[in-house]
Parts: C-alpha cells; sequence; structure tokens
C-alpha cells in the first residue's frame, strides 16, 4: 500500500501538506469542523439545498401521484431528460473511485487529501442517479420485479439480454463497494474523534460509528488488507459501470448510439465529469472550512491535468465518431450526426463541444490551471458540458428515427426540471452534513504521508 | 552503474543469423504468392514498429506524469524507439509497392462508374482513401514519432552530460506534445494500416484497441529486454521491485486490451448489422482457431501467470509471462491483417515465422546497438534517486 512507497522523494516535488504541520496539528484542522459549531455560510448554504431538495419531493411525489406523463416525453423521445440527469450523475461518481482506486494503485500521494470527499460524492451521486430509473419506470413500488426474484407471477421474469438489467447489477454492486470502502476508511478518523469527545452523547454516537476501533497494530493489519482488497474490487468497477451505462445505448441499432467507442469512450467521460465537480465542491469546501494548506494549488493543478487528459480522450472520440460517421458510408449514421451539429438541436452540440473540448483546453497554460478562480469557473462549463453531452447523445439521436413521420420535439415540463434541481439540492444537501459530522480528509491516511511531503521536512526543490 | 551495455559476440552474429532466416523467408514468400508475402510483411512491420512506438510512448507518459520509479529502466524504452526509422523505411516500402495487393481501395476500378466493380461505398470513403493523401498520413506519422523519440533522446543524453534541470523540464513538455499529437496519430495510423484492409468496414474502437494492444506488446518488450540486461549482469540498481511495477502494467494493460476486445466484438455481435459483423464473420469462419486463441493467450493466459505478487516479481515467471504476449499479440495483428489480404487461404508456415524472425533480429540489432550508445542510467535525472529506493 501506499505508505509503503519509498521515503525518499525527489527535490523537484513540491510539499503536499503546507504550514508545518506535525501531528496534532493535522488532527486539530481536520476534527475542526466536526467539533465546532457551524457558520453563517454553512447554514445558508444548507437552507438553499435543503429547499430544493424539498421542491425535487414535491415533484417526484406529483409524479408518482401522476405517472410519466407528467413528463415531456412523447412516443418518439421516450427516453431524454431522466436517463439524461441519471448518466450525467452516475458519471460524476466516477471521480471517487478513480481516487481511491486507481491512483492508489498508481501510487499517487495526492489523493489522500482529497479521496475521502470524492468518495462520499460518489454515494451521493449514485444515490441521485438511481432516482432517475427508479421512477422512471412509472410504478415504482414495483421496482422489486427488477431483481430476478422467484415469484408466482406467471411468466414474470428479468430479461438478461438487456443492457438495462446489468445497469442493475452494475450500479448496484458499484454503490455497495463505494459505500463498504468509504465506511471502511472512516472507521479510523471516527474513532480518533471519538476519543476527543467532551459529551457522553456524542462519544456513544462516534463510539457506536468507529465499531470499538482501538487502533492497535493488529487493526490497522486487517484495516490494510481489507483496503486492498476492495481497492482491487473498485478498480474493474470504475471501468464496469459506466461501461454498462454505455451499453444501454450502444447496444441498440439507433444511428448515434451504436458505435463501439462508447464503452471507454463513457468511461474517460464520467472521469472527467466526476473530477470537475469534485474540482467545484473542493473550491469551496477548502475555503469554507479553511483547508488551503491540506487542498493546496498543487492539487487543484494535479486534478486540471486529470481534466485535460480526459477532456482531451472525450474530444477524440468525439472527432472519432464524427469522422466514422462520414467514412462508414451509412446514411443514417451521417445523418444522426449532421443532424446533431446542424439540427434542431444544434444549440446543445455546440454548448457541449465549447464546454468539453474548448474550455479545458485552456488548463495547458500554468497560469489558468493554478488560480483558483479560474478552475472554479472552469469546473462549472465541464459539468455544464457533460450534461449537455448525454441530452445530446439521447436525444438528439432519437428525435429523428427512421421513420420521418414520427420526427418530434421534445421539451421538458417543470415537474421534470423540479425533480433534477431536486436532486442537486440532495447531492449538496447530503454533502453539507457530511462535512459537518465525519472529517472531510482522510487524517489517519494523510499523517502517513507527513514525514515525505510535509513542507517542514522536505528541501524545497528548483522545479 | 552508470555503464554502456557492451555488445557481445553473439549480440552481433545472432540478430544477422535471424535476419538472413528473415530473407530468406520474405524471398521465398514472393516466389510462391507475392499477395502472402505483401501481407506477411505488412504484418511483421506493422508489429515491430508499433512496440517501438510503445517505447517512446513509455518514455512520454513516464516524463508527464512525473513517475519516479521507472527512470533506472527508461534507457531501454528509449533504445527500443530507435527502430522507428526502420519500421518507416519498410512502410513506405510496403505500402509503395504492395499497395494493390494489400488494400484493395486502391484499385483504380472500383472508382470507375462504368466499370462493373463500382463500389459506392469505397467511392464515398475516396476523399480519405486515396494514394497521395494516405502517403501524405504515413510520412507525416513516421516524421511526428522519430522526431519525438529523437528529441526525447537527445535531452537525456544531454541530461547526462550537463546534469541541467532544464533537460528533465523541456522532456515533460515534449512528452506533453508528443502524447497530444500521438492520442491523434495512433487511432488514425491503425485505421490507415490495418482497419482500411477491410475497406468497407469500420470501427470508431479500433484505434484505441490497436494502440492498447501495441503497448501491451510494447510492455512486454521492454520487460523482455530489462531480464536480458540483468541476466548479462547490468542493472543492478533494477530489483525485484521495479520488476514487480513492469508485470503490474503488462497484467493491467493485458486486462485493459481485453476489455477493449469485448467492447467492439460485443457491441457488434449484439447489433449484428450486416455491414458490422462481415469483420468477425470472417474470422469466425475461416481463422476461428487463431480468432478464439487471440483471447485465450492474451486475456487468460497473462491474468493467470502475473496475477499474484509473487509471479510479477520472479524473473522466470516474468520470461512467460512476456513471450506469451509477445507471441499473443502478434497472432492479433496476424488475425487483424490476413482475413482482408489473403483470405481464406492463409498460412502459418515458414514464410510467416522466418518472416517475424528476421524483424525480431532487426529489432535486437536495433535496440541492443542504441543501448551500447549511451550509459544504461540517465545518473542526472532529478528523479533517480526514487528509483534506486524504489520499495513496494
Amino acid at each position: 500500500m501506499s505508505n509503503q512507497a519509498a521515503v525518499i522523494e525527489s527535490t523537484v516535488r513540491d510539499p503536499l501538506i503546507l504550514g508545518k504541520k506535525d501531528y496534532h496539528q493535522i488532527t486539530e484542522d481536520i476534527c475542526r469542523p466536526v467539533e465546532g459549531k457551524a457558520n453563517k455560510y454553512w447554514w445558508i448554504a444548507f437552507i438553499i439545498a435543503f429547499t430544493t431538495m424539498i421542491w425535487g419531493i414535491l415533484c417526484l411525489a406529483y409524479t408518482i401521484g401522476n405517472g410519466i406523463g407528467s413528463w415531456g416525453l412523447n412516443k418518439t423521445v421516450g427516453w431524454a431528460w431522466d436517463i439524461t440527469n441519471f448518466v450525467w450523475w452516475i458519471g460524476i461518481g466516477h471521480a471517487g473511485t478513480l481516487i481511491s482506486a486507481i491512483l492508489l494503485l498508481f501510487r499517487q500521494r495526492w489523493r489522500m487529501s482529497i479521496n475521502r470527499s470524492a468518495e462520499a460524492m460518489t454515494i451521493f451521486a449514485v444515490i441521485c442517479a438511481g432516482l432517475f430509473p427508479v421512477f422512471h419506470t412509472g410504478r415504482p413500488w414495483l421496482d422489486y420485479w427488477m431483481l430476478p426474484l422467484p415469484n408466482q407471477f406467471g411468466s414474470l421474469w428479468v430479461n438478461f439480454n438487456s443492457p438495462l438489467l446489468w445497469d442493475v447489477f452494475a450500479i448496484s454492486t458499484y454503490f455497495s463497494v463505494s459505500l463498504v470502502f468509504w465506511y471502511l476508511g472512516l472507521i479510523p478518523d471516527l474513532a480518533t474523534i471519538r476519543d476527543r469527545c467532551v459529551t457522553p452523547t456524542r462519544k456513544f454516537i462516534y463510539g457506536l460509528l468507529a465499531f470499538g476501533w482501538k487502533g492497535t497494530a493488529r487493526d490497522w493489519l486487517r484495516f490494510e488488507e481489507v483496503s486492498l482488497v476492495l481497492a482491487g474490487l473498485s478498480t474493474p468497477l470504475v471501468l464496469s459501470v459506466h461501461t454498462i451505462v454505455s451499453f444501454d445505448f450502444a447496444t441498440s441499432i439507433v444511428p448515434g448510439w451504436h458505435t463501439t467507442i462508447f464503452p471507454p469512450y463513457f468511461v474517460a467521460g464520467a472521469i472527467f465529469s466526476g473530477f470537475a465537480m469534485v474540482l467545484t465542491l473542493m473550491i469551496i469546501a477548502r475555503k469554507v472550512l479553511s483547508l488551503e494548506q491540506y487542498i493546496t494549488i498543487q492539487h487543484i493543478e494535479l486534478m486540471n491535468k486529470i481534466i485535460i487528459l480526459t477532456g482531451s480522450i472525450v474530444g477524440v472520440a468525439y472527432l472519432t465518431e464524427f469522422f466514422m460517421a462520414w467514412y462508414s458510408g451509412v446514411q443514417y449514421e451521417s445523418y444522426a450526426f449532421m443532424n446533431r451539429a446542424f439540427g434542431p438541436y444544434w444549440w446543445a452540440y455546440w454548448s457541449m463541444m465549447t464546454c468539453n473540448v474548448i474550455t479545458p483546453q485552456l488548463f495547458w497554460v500554468k497560469k489558468i490551471r493554478t488560480s483558483v478562480l479560474a478552475t472554479f469557473i472552469i469546473s462549472i462549463f465541464v459539468n455544464i458540458g457533460m450534461w449537455f453531452e448525454r441530452f445530446v447523445i439521447i436525444v438528439t439521436s432519437i428525435h429523428r428515427d427512421y421513420l420521418p413521420s414520427s420526427w418530434t420535439m421534445y421539451s421538458p415540463t417543470f415537474i421534470e426540471v423540479g425533480i433534477f434541481v431536486g436532486t442537486i439540492g440532495l447531492f449538496f444537501t447530503c454533502f453539507l452534513v457530511f462535512a459537518r459530522v465525519f472529517p472531510v480528509i482522510a487524517l489517519n491516511e494523510l499523517k502517513t504521508i507527513l514525514k515525505k511531503t510535509g513542507n517542514q521536512y522536505k528541501k524545497k526543490g528548483t522545479y | 552503474m552508470d555503464t554502456n551495455y557492451t555488445l557481445t559476440k553473439n549480440n552481433k552474429t545472432i540478430p544477422m543469423i535471424m535476419m538472413a532466416i528473415g530473407v530468406v523467408a520474405i524471398v521465398m514468400g514472393f516466389m510462391t504468392d507475392t499477395t502472402r508475402a505483401w501481407a506477411v510483411l505488412l504484418h511483421n512491420n506493422f508489429y515491430f514498429t508499433a512496440i517501438a512506438l510503445a517505447g517512446t510512448f513509455f518514455v512520454a507518459v513516464q516524463y508527464v506524469a512525473q513517475a519516479g520509479w521507472a527512470v533506472g529502466i527508461k534507457r531501454v524504452p528509449e533504445a527500443m524507439g530507435g527502430f522507428l526509422k526502420y519500421g518507416a523505411i519498410g512502410m513506405i516500402l510496403i505500402f509503395a509497392f504492395g499497395h494493390e495487393h494489400l488494400y484493395f481501395w486502391t484499385h483504380n476500378e472500383y472508382y470507375d462508374p462504368n466499370n462493373p466493380a463500382y463500389d459506392h461505398i469505397l467511392v464515398g470513403k475516396h476523399g480519405f482513401l486515396n494514394i497521395p493523401f494516405f502517403s501524405v498520413r504515413m510520412v507525416l506519422y513516421f516524421l511526428i514519432w522519430i522526431g519525438f523519440t529523437m528529441l526525447l533522446r537527445k535531452e537525456s543524453l544531454q541530461e547526462d552530460v550537463d546534469g541541467s534541470l532544464d533537460h528533465f523540464r523541456k522532456s515533460v513538455k515534449l512528452g506533453a506534445i508528443f502524447l497530444i499529437l500521438f492520442a491523434v496519430t495512433s487511432s488514425t495510423s491503425a485505421w490507415d494500416f490495418l482497419m482500411s484492409i477491410d475497406s468497407h468496414w469500420f470501427s470508431t474502437l479500433f484505434g484505441w484497441y490497436t494502440f492498447i494492444g501495441l503497448f501491451v506488446s510494447g510492455l512486454a518488450t521492454m520487460c523482455m529486454f530489462i531480464l536480458y540486461l540483468k541476466l548479462k549482469g547490468y542493472m543492478e540498481h533494477v530489483r525485484e521491485d521495479h520488476l514487480h511495477d513492469v508485470g503490474k502494467f503488462m497484467f493491467a494493460f493485458s486486462v485493459f486490451w481485453t476489455y477493449l476486445w469485448f467492447s467492439q466484438f460485443m457491441l457488434i455481435w449484439y447489433a449484428n448489422l450486416p455491414e458490422e459483423v462481415v469483420y468477425f464473420k470472417v474470422r469466425w469462419e475461416h481463422y476461428r482457431t487463431l480468432w478464439i486463441g487471440n483471447f485465450m493467450i492474451n486475456f487468460i493466459a497473462p491474468f493467470l501467470v502475473l496475477m499474484t505478487r509473487d509471479a510479477k516479481r520472479q524473473i522466470r515467471i516474468l520470461w512467460v509471462g512476456g513471450v506469451i504476449i509477445f507471441i499473443g499479440h502478434w497472432f492479433d495483428v496476424f488475425v487483424m491483417v490476413m482475413p482482408g489480404t489473403v483470405g481464406k487461404d492463409w498460412h502459418l508456415g515458414f514464410i510467416e515465422f522466418g518472416t517475424m524472425i528476421g524483424y525480431l533480429g532487426l529489432f535486437i540489432w536495433s535496440t541492443l546497438h542504441e543501448l551500447a550508445k549511451a550509459p544504461l542510467v540517465a545518473k542526472n535525472h532529478p528523479m533517480l534517486e526514487e528509483t534506486l529506493h524504489h520499495h513496494i
């Protein structure tokens, strides 16, 4: 694991922990938001997020009462806003898993300051995502029919040939593993908080949450073994979840959906959007919780580099698809892509291209990728762009199908918009609560790299 | 530690013998079946060029990702890039003289409306698939690849001399630029050299699939060169910890290759569109053993052999894994090239293996000579200490 890595570090690497911290100071800094009282800004944010969430719940209730006829779907466009949001949220979750699993395997120490909150984000994002297919079925109380349960309903049985069923398995596995992995990492930190508690009630609650962690060598040994196993399980999950989401589209024969590049390109896009959301959240969190010395400019710069990488992969995939639509000589395929770029939904396509392909390229300039404000703005652009990507893929491919007499347009109703905005409220509500009750940085894990990357231990490099 | 590799007598003679075998095989090929000979040449030329390219790619990635552990082995992938010039000459000659046999889109009759063979799909692609544009692209690819290989190598060697940190900084920049260009050229070159053989067929994933395949075989080749150097008593600073990391890469990218293989195959099989599925149909009907074997040898074998930690830390097992991957992906390219060229009358005989041995001889000769030209350790690399104290 990471803490077995080399102690010697090149002087060209910048320190990851600033401010001459010692072990105690790290505990103090990271436990402060949990132990102190929430400030005014937290309450304002919480009230806004919570109200939005309530609004979303009301819209969902309306949907349950009236059926999905209250959405803007029609007989040509049977998938639109809801699936767009589903894919968007699922994608956002991927950064957390990438940071906790793949960056662990690549021994990237900078992941330590951001993994906890990115993993939390994964869990909240998957919850938001899951709501959409659950309610799109129209009768959410019958959703257990999606599971292959023995039943007395005659021929009622799930269709194992359907990628939608694979999704049920993929996402529930993903959610379970992410949740367990995240909680496992929390246990030592929860014990730290428990040991610092002053009131008996708090001590009791954190004591329960910490599962009786004692911090003995035996505890740590087991902890590290389980972490490694879970990292091994999570790594294929990073790829498999969005791959299977892409299968929802790519196994069909709809022009614009059926293309072989979808699986890896969806995964790259998911990581791209996930890192954008991590940046959006962390830039706010480091400021509000005074964690600038832990989530440094270097962290932001490194995440921006991942944004460039994945954004460029996505860009190459867009161009590949467009080229192949022409190269294939299939008229339906060519039409689908021309319709995307120059048809009635041209504005969605060009929003996607601008936000996803052009804006991230600004990060090639060091000044921009080390600027907090610029990063924040671009991360918002990427969040918007990735939403439009899914909208473009889903709606523009099906609103003009093989039969011109069925061609139509789609626009969402206020109920659909309300549900989406509500999930954003739910996401932020969860995150704000998380930031108050759990340590947002894996403090015990961070301590293992202090002597390698703390700035008082490092000679400043000349790089 | 910073000694050069000294070529042994065998290093000079054995590659020469291998190349001689290759020449005999190629001559025999042209005497028996011209199309087969050109196809075999394209297959091997592409494969070994790809391996050399993987070397440069590896070096560029290590700089851009600021990886410290690989500093101790980077002279090996650097040296592998030296083969690219031979690959370039080979590819240009193969296209110039063999295109009639390899790429049926170069035949004029498909573009003549009065000819019964007139093919409107090829006419549609003519803006991309035509001899002048193909030639320009081909030359451009090699100029970019060879150019960046030489520039990265130059910075690395100059760093040995003056120890300035500027070379490291410049290499990071060069690496980043190379990666952008490579992201485009790796896909387009795969479309050109391989996908256009089956001129009607298309797959958006093809470029990435080919690229990952070449990267895995490049890693396996790099691993085997490191093992050979260790066998000869060089590279003492490369311990089992470094080999473990190389092994992890081989394992991980074998699995990733499988993922792409499956994605491409499954989606085409599931949708079952005639214009797409024809690619697998011909492979299923006439190349079944190789086609299934390809999957087994490139996924199951490396997966089982390289899975455990101990396996990746043992020289013998790494040899086994390296050879399996090297041969496995050679067959992968074989199954990509042959159905569209020689079709169902394919062979796997002296001509095929002999040419492979010839190319391998040239590759070994080229790489060992490059290795002998410079010290085996980049002694002034700013992350050298990390690689020397690499423990996992």
